[in-house]
This record gives structure tokens, sequence and C-alpha cells, in this order.
């Protein structure tokens, strides 16, 4: 009984990974959520869209829900992957996996000096010193028109991109490709999880005194997780060039980061699943709501219901709000607390109320 | 030589906008420990009330121009302190949950402005005054910089006298300091949150009408930019300094706009490396309390 | 005689998780000295955070009969417990007349009483609390604590890092004080603790394992040894 118990989770990843992997070839509908059947590359694109941003909130999470760090420059790595891609194919003419790899490594590159230096300090000033990291991005990708198209962004060069890729017909192809990206994601951040790194870095969290009194060395795991974290999200950057065919400035700064940290908190500060759930709900939210702000239903509402809900964003961040407040574990969260209240167990501290412990003790820079 | 001295006077006013912003932050942050991420939200809503009634009463006039900047302080301190007492204080000693309720105010209210006034930058214009140059050592200074100057002089001066001289600064002196020490003296620190909140928000309307002006126009995102600034300025000058964001505010703007007449306009860039070199050495901030 | 002045039942304390004081109780009654002894580490600084409110706390406290276990920090403070901590903990920043200024919670604070045991801080009045030295610094800190017309004093080593001859002058002050208000002082320096204090409770692991008379305690030298790790005599 306990073999299949341990199992269970496996063998439900599994049956989601095949259900999802077929359905461009079936003709559901799921009205409200989705644009079209789910064959319509409309539809695919949407689901595409909803991968990618799973695996850079599922990158988020490894982040802070792990190791306890709260970023607010993760898109950085998002665009380094976007933007590297895209121009290394322009500019080095280089045919797509070894782009691929390039943007990685410029990636890697840009998070480890990155991450080392904003290390130096913890918790709030942490988060500010990546803010300015990311800003920094985000103006150096503005500012180079040459290089990076500017405000205007940049295009894909499809050149060194094979044709399967290419085009609105093989949506198809791109969307298998970002599921593909997915799970290689979650695999990688499950695998930290488990590892000694994942539990040094988690226990890191809960009480970096005590692990460096036992003397282990907390951040150069924190590191390692931190680049790990961006080397996925530079992976989700550059399945997102692929899909959308171009790069913008808003996929680099503040902006999206705060985006992501939305989905995860949404979803379940420290859940892998919380932060699927978190990145496809938000994607589709911010989708639907769109369509929704535009709809005549709110039109005919008086003004001063209908300029916050035409506003898909202040939806959102109303929303997040609530979550905060009411209910700080998130989706997942809730659910897994509703879940061992069931089975008798006291619900232990997760999330945002484990770094809470962790952060009024060491709040004051090191 | 005139070009050099443009770009100190700039600089100079620009770090004086820095200044209004990043006292708040600076003060929220040493007494309270918590980030105040919708500070550029209480900037924006500052600004845009602040034309409104500069519009009302007459964009040209001096009139208009000083009620504009009063209706600006006091929508900032009043934003300020109702979401001190909504979402703030409900979450005590949830520093990390208050952080992340004013980014999710400031995500809401920038859709919210974008609602109501739109995305476009709406032009602003002023006294005539403000539009002009005067010359000092053969370089023409546009006059908006010296009204920051002066405008964060006052503030700074108002600051350092309510700090010293009134009880209710004392009590946020010693709180910077040692916030559990001022509750068992008996004080409830907590009365004294919502005034540092106010405080900073009005700091930052201010702040928000003179960056209006400033720049000619005002929109939605007139706070985020500024607002990275300001974390910048905070953390290179020491987290709850208030002189550490004077000084920071002032060699971070100054930095910017050297580096951007001389080098290139590599002032943002050049602003970081900042920030990176002061964490290396120093990071408790200049003017930071050691750990 | 009335009943003690404070009643602590069962008072368990942590902090960021860590349990620091496990189970303690004990009453201090309503006038004299209690001292609190202890090896380093058994959880006597955390006893007073914990009735403090200071930490996070469960368990029953009850001053001159009314609970106050659930309330926050300075609602305790409020209702007449004043408090000397460990390490002093003056603002740097501020000067020494303002250190005082921002303790005095009554209308007609005992400025007097207060100049008149510590004419020193009346002449260093301006000078600002981080330049003080060690025992000057502790002057400040017990002063704020007699300013107000207290029901109870929390004191935590008071005499820790100081010079022999301030250490006397310290204790000479809470003498003095505990004229007038009942106090409950931990306290390493067994000397002082001898010539303070009336009763006594032990603390290990953060657990209450004896009370009695402090000359009881102290006079046993194998107690002593066995409770605190030292001889009373090494301790002077």
């Amino acid at each position: 009984m306990r073999t299949i118990r341990s199992l269970l989770p496996l063998i439900v990843g599994a049956v989601i990974v095949v259900v999802l992997a077929v359905l461009p070839l079936l003709n559901l509908s799921i009205p409200g959520i989705l644009p079209g059947a789910t064959y319509t590359p409309g539809s695919l694109a949407l689901m595409s869209l909803c991968m990618v941003f799973a695996a850079l909130a599922l990158s988020y999470n490894l982040m802070l829900g792990t190791a306890g760090m709260l970023s607010f420059g993760h898109a950085l790595y998002f665009g380094a992957g976007a933007y590297g891609l895209g121009i290394v194919l322009q500019a080095a003419q280089l045919p797509l996996v070894p782009a691929v790899f390039a943007a990685l490594l410029g990636g890697v590159v840009i998070a480890v000096v990155t991450g080392a230096v904003a290390m130096r300090v913890g918790g709030i000033p942490f988060a500010m010193v990546t803010l300015a990291f990311a800003q920094a991005g985000s103006v150096l990708v503005r500012r180079n028109q040459a290089v990076t198209g500017g405000e205007e962004g940049l295009s894909l060069n499809t050149a060194g991109v094979p044709d399967w890729l290419v085009g609105v017909i093989n949506t198809r192809n791109l969307y298998w490709v970002s599921l593909a990206v997915v799970v290689i994601v979650y695999l990688i951040v499950l695998w930290v999880d488990r590892s000694r790194l994942g539990h040094l870095a988690a226990a890191a969290r809960e009480n970096d005194l005590r692990v460096r009194v036992l003397g282990l060395q907390p951040n150069r795991a924190k590191l390692i997780v931190f680049v790990i974290a961006a080397l996925c999200a530079s992976l989700a950057g550059i399945v997102y060039l692929l899909l959308q065919s171009g790069a913008q400035p808003s996929a680099v700064g503040a902006d999206l980061t705060i985006t992501v940290l939305v989905m995860v908190v949404l979803g379940g500060v420290g859940f892998r699943w919380g932060a699927i759930v978190g990145g496809v709900v938000y994607t589709i939210l911010d989708q639907r709501l769109t369509v929704l702000a535009r709809s005549d239903a709110i039109h005919q509402l008086p003004d001063i219901l209908r300029v916050p809900l035409s506003e898909p964003l202040f939806i959102l961040g109303v929303l997040f709000i609530l979550v905060v407040m009411f209910l700080p574990g998130g989706i997942a969260g809730t659910v897994d607390g509703w879940l061992r209240r069931r089975r008798g167990r006291a619900a232990p501290d997760t999330g945002i109320t484990a770094l809470e412990q962790n952060d009024t003790a060491g709040v004051v820079a090191r | 030589m005139s070009t050099l001295v443009l770009t100190l006077i700039i600089g100079l006013g620009l770090g004086a906008l820095y200044f209004l912003v990043a006292s708040g932050l600076s003060l929220i942050y040493g007494l309270m420990h918590v980030l105040n991420f919708a500070h550029g939200a209480f900037l924006t809503l500052s600004a845009f009330v602040g034309w409104a009634v500069a519009q009302a009463i007459g964009v040209s006039t001096w009139g208009g121009f000083l009620l504009s900047v009063l209706a600006g302080a006091l929508v900032g301190a009043v934003f300020a302190a109702l979401t001190e007492l909504i979402l703030i204080r409900p979450l005590y000693e949830r520093h990390i949950e208050q952080v992340l309720v004013t980014v999710g105010l400031s995500f809401a209210a920038i859709a919210l402005f974008e609602g109501v006034w739109g995305t476009d930058p709406i032009t602003v214009t002023g006294p005539a005054w403000l539009g002009q140059t005067t010359s000092v050592l053969g370089a023409s200074i546009p006059n908006k910089y010296w009204v920051l100057i002066v405008a964060a002089g006052i503030v700074l001066a108002g600051l350092v006298l309510f700090l010293k001289k009134t009880r209710y600064g004392m009590i946020i002196r010693a709180g910077v300091e040692n916030r559990a020490m001022v509750t068992a003296l008996g004080i409830d620190v907590r009365r004294s949150f919502t005034l540092v909140f106010a405080i900073g928000g009005a700091a930052a309307g201010i702040g928000g009408v003179l960056a209006m002006h400033a720049m000619t126009y005002v929109s939605a995102h007139l706070g985020s930019t500024l607002l990275i600034f300001a974390f910048i300025v905070t953390v290179v000058g020491g987290l709850g300094s208030l002189t550490g964001a004077a000084v920071a505010s002032v060699l971070v703007a100054v930095l910017q706009q050297v580096a951007n007449t001389y080098l290139g306009g590599t002032g943002d860039f050049i602003v970081v490396i900042l920030l990176a070199v002061v964490l290396l050495v120093r990071p408790a901030g200049l003017m930071g309390k050691r750990a | 005689m009335s009943g003690p002045i404070l009643q602590v039942r069962n008072l368990r304390a942590s902090i960021a998780g860590q349990q620091v004081v496990e189970d303690v109780s004990f009453d201090v009654p309503a006038t004299g000295i209690t001292a609190v002894l202890g090896r380093n580490g058994a959880g006597k600084t955390s006893t007073l955070r914990g009735i403090l409110g200071l930490i996070s706390r469960r368990g029953e406290v009850l001053l001159d009969g009314e609970r106050i276990d659930a309330l926050s920090t300075h609602r305790i403070v409020q209702r007449g417990v004043g408090y000397v901590p460990e390490d002093r903990e003056v603002f740097a920043g501020l000067t020494v007349a303002e250190n005082l200024a921002l303790a005095e919670r009554q209308r007609e604070p005992r400025r007097d009483f207060v100049a008149q045991l510590f004419p020193d801080l009346v002449a260093r009045r301006e000078q600002r609390a981080g330049t003080l030295s060690g025992g000057q610094q502790q002057m400040v800190s017990v002063a704020r604590a007699l300013l107000n017309d207290n029901r109870l004093l929390l004191v935590d080593e008071p005499t820790k890092g100081l010079a022999p001859k301030i250490v006397t002058e310290v204790a000479d002050a809470l003498a003095e004080a505990a004229t007038t208000v009942p106090m409950l002082l931990v306290e390493q320096n067994l000397e002082v603790v001898r010539s303070l204090a009336d009763q006594a409770i032990v603390i290990a692991d953060g657990r209450v394992v004896h009370t009695g008379t402090a000359s009881e305690i102290l006079d046993d030298a194998n107690l002593t040894r066995r409770l605190l790790g030292v001889s009373a005599e090494e301790h002077a």
C-alpha cells in the first residue's frame, strides 16, 4: 500500500503530462478559458504561454520557497535568456542549438555576478539590490537600440531557427517544446529540492545561524540555488522568444518579476505544484480579464465600477492583496492545510509564514 | 566649465528629488522594517491631484503651483496613512507580507491610474519662470532645479526639526535604533508607524508634484522609475538614516548626471555599479548601522 | 500581607521557533528583591522577556492578580512594570535627558528621586548616551525604570561588565529603589545577590529547579556548585 501511495504523485504527474501532450490533437473546447478548441493555434499559444510562465514561476519558487530569498530582479534572467538568444541568432548567425547554449551561458554568468553581489546583504536589502540590477538590465535593453531593438523590442531572426518551429501552423510544435521545458524545469527543481543542496538551502532559510554554527556554508548553497533558478528562468525566456517571435523590454524589468511574484504567492510559496497553478491561473486570468474588460457588460457599468474592472492588473493586484492578507498560503498552501487538518495533523508553517520567522531575526545587513 | 556647472547643479536638483522620495522610504524602513513598494504610487497620485488643482486655479500662476504642491503633500500623507492603517497594521511584525501587500497595492494603483487618466503621458506646464533659465557661471540652469533644491532643503530642515524637537520625533529616533526597547518603555510604537508613513507620503507627494514639473509630464508610471532610484539611494545611504539618505541622494544624482554628460549617457548604469561597490565594501550603507 | 505581586504559571517562551523557556512557575512577593539565578543560557533573561511579551510566549502571568500574558508589551509596561534590560539598551543617538524623557509615563515623574540617586546623570544631561561609559549607561537604564511609580521592576544583570566600584554604586541604587517597589532581579554576581536579595529561584534548562531564600541557597556550597556551576566564594 505504501509503495502505491508514494508512487501516486509520480503516476499523477505522468498522466497529466501525457494528457497535455495529446491535447493539440484533440478537439476539446473549454469555453470561457480557451479562445477556441484545443487544436487551434490561438488556444495552443495561450497554453504554451501558461507553461512558459509556469516554468518561470517554478524557478522563482525554487529561490523564494526553498532558499528563502526574496528577489525582485528575477526577470533579468528571463530576459537574458530571451534577449540572449535573439541577439545571438541575429549577430552570430548560429544555428538554434548552439545559440541556446550561448544564451543559457550568458544567463548563468549574469546570475553568478549579480547573485554574488546581491548576497552581500540579506532579507529586504537583498530584494532592493536585485530590483536595481533588473532595472539596470531594463535600461540597458531600452537604450541600446542597435543591439536590442530598444523600446520596440527585438524580433526573432528566424534564419537560424528550424522551420518546424516557425510560423503559426507550427504553434503545435512550439506547444510541445513549452511542455518539454516546463517538465524539464520541474524535474530540475524537484531534484534540487530533494538533494543535499536543497536541504542545506532550506535549513539556512529556517535558521541561518544554526547552519553556520554547524560549520556549513549556507551562502554557497544559496548562491548555487540562485544560479540554478536563474538558469531555469533563462530557459523559460528562450522558449518565450520562440513563442512570441520576439522579446520586449518589459520582459526584463521589475514589472515582470512582480508578476512572477504574484503568480508564486497566488499559487502558494514553497509548493512546486502551487507555482505551476499560480503561473497558469495568472496567465489565463490576465487573458480572460482583458477580454472581459472589452466586453459590453463592463462597458455598460457606471464609471466608478467600469474603470477599475476594465483594468485586469487592478483586479489581479487586489486579488493579490487579499491573498496575502487572508490566505498567505496561496492556493496550494490552503489546500495543503485543509488536507492536513482532515488527516488530523497540524498544519506546519509553510510559505511566507515560514520565511517571516527567519526574516525578523536577520533583517539587518550582515 | 559651464557644462560642469550645469551638470553639477542639475545633479544637485535631481538629488533633491531623490531625497524627497527616499527620505520617507528610509524612515519607514528604519522604524518599521517595511519596504514600501507603494511609495511610488503615493507620488504618482499626488502628482495627478496636484495637476488637477493647478489646472483649477491656473497653471501659470504661482498660487496654482504652490497650492498644487500643498495638495500633493496632503494627498500623499492621506494615501500613505490609509495604507498603513488598512494594509500594514493588520500584518504587524510580518514584514515580508507587508512588503508583498505594498507590491500588490502598487500593482493595483498603477493599473487604476491608467484606467482613470489613460496610458499616455499628460503634458504639464507651470509658472513661466519654471520653464526659463538662470545663468550661473556661464551655465544656463533651468529654474525648476532651484525649486527642487529649495523644496528638498525645506523638507530636510522640517524633518530634522521634527525629529529633534518633538516627542514623536524622539520616539521615532529611538524606535529606529531599538524598537523593542521603546515598547518596553510603555510606548505604543504603532501610532508612530502611521505618523511615519504619513510623513513619508507627504514628502513623496511634494516630490511627485515637483517631479511632474521637472519632467513636464505626468503619467501612471511617474513614480515607478523614481522609486527604483529611491531604493538605490536608501540602500547606499544606509537604511533608516535620514542624513544617509540626504548624502546618498546627492551622491547618486551627481554621479548619474556626470556619467550621462561625460560618459555617454551611462548614468543609470553607473548608479547600479555604485550600488554594487557600496554593497561589496560596506553592506550596511554609508551611514547605516553595522550589524 | 498582600498576595504576590507577580505570579507566573507554566510560562513557555520561544525565540524564532526555538524553545528557550520550557515550563517556569514562581511567585514574586509584593516586597523586597527576588533573585533569579542560573547558569548562562538557562533561560533567565528569556523568562523576563517572556513575562514582558518581548518574545513569543504561552502560559499564565498575573500582575497583582490580573492576567497580563495576552497583552502587548507596552500595555504590560503601562500597568506598572519597569524594565532594566540586560546590556542596558540605552538609545545611543539620544541624549541622557532624552533617554529619560522617553521613559516618563506619568504627569509628575520622580525626577528628584532619580536626580538624587544619580547626580552624575544630571551633570551629563545633554551628553549623547552612546558616549557614556558602561556604568553611566547602566545608571540611565536603571533611572528609566525608577522615573515612574511602578508596581514591579524586572532587572536583568545590572552589574554585568562593570568595574567593582560601579557595581557597588548600582547595587546601592537598587537597594534604595527596592524600598519602594518589589524587584525581580536576574544576577550572576552572587555577592550582589547575597547583599540585595531576599528570595531566590534557580532556573536550569528553562525550568525552575529550586526556590528558597537567597541566603539559604548561597550558604549551601554544594547546592550552589550544583545549580550554578560555581562556588559562592569564587564568584564574588
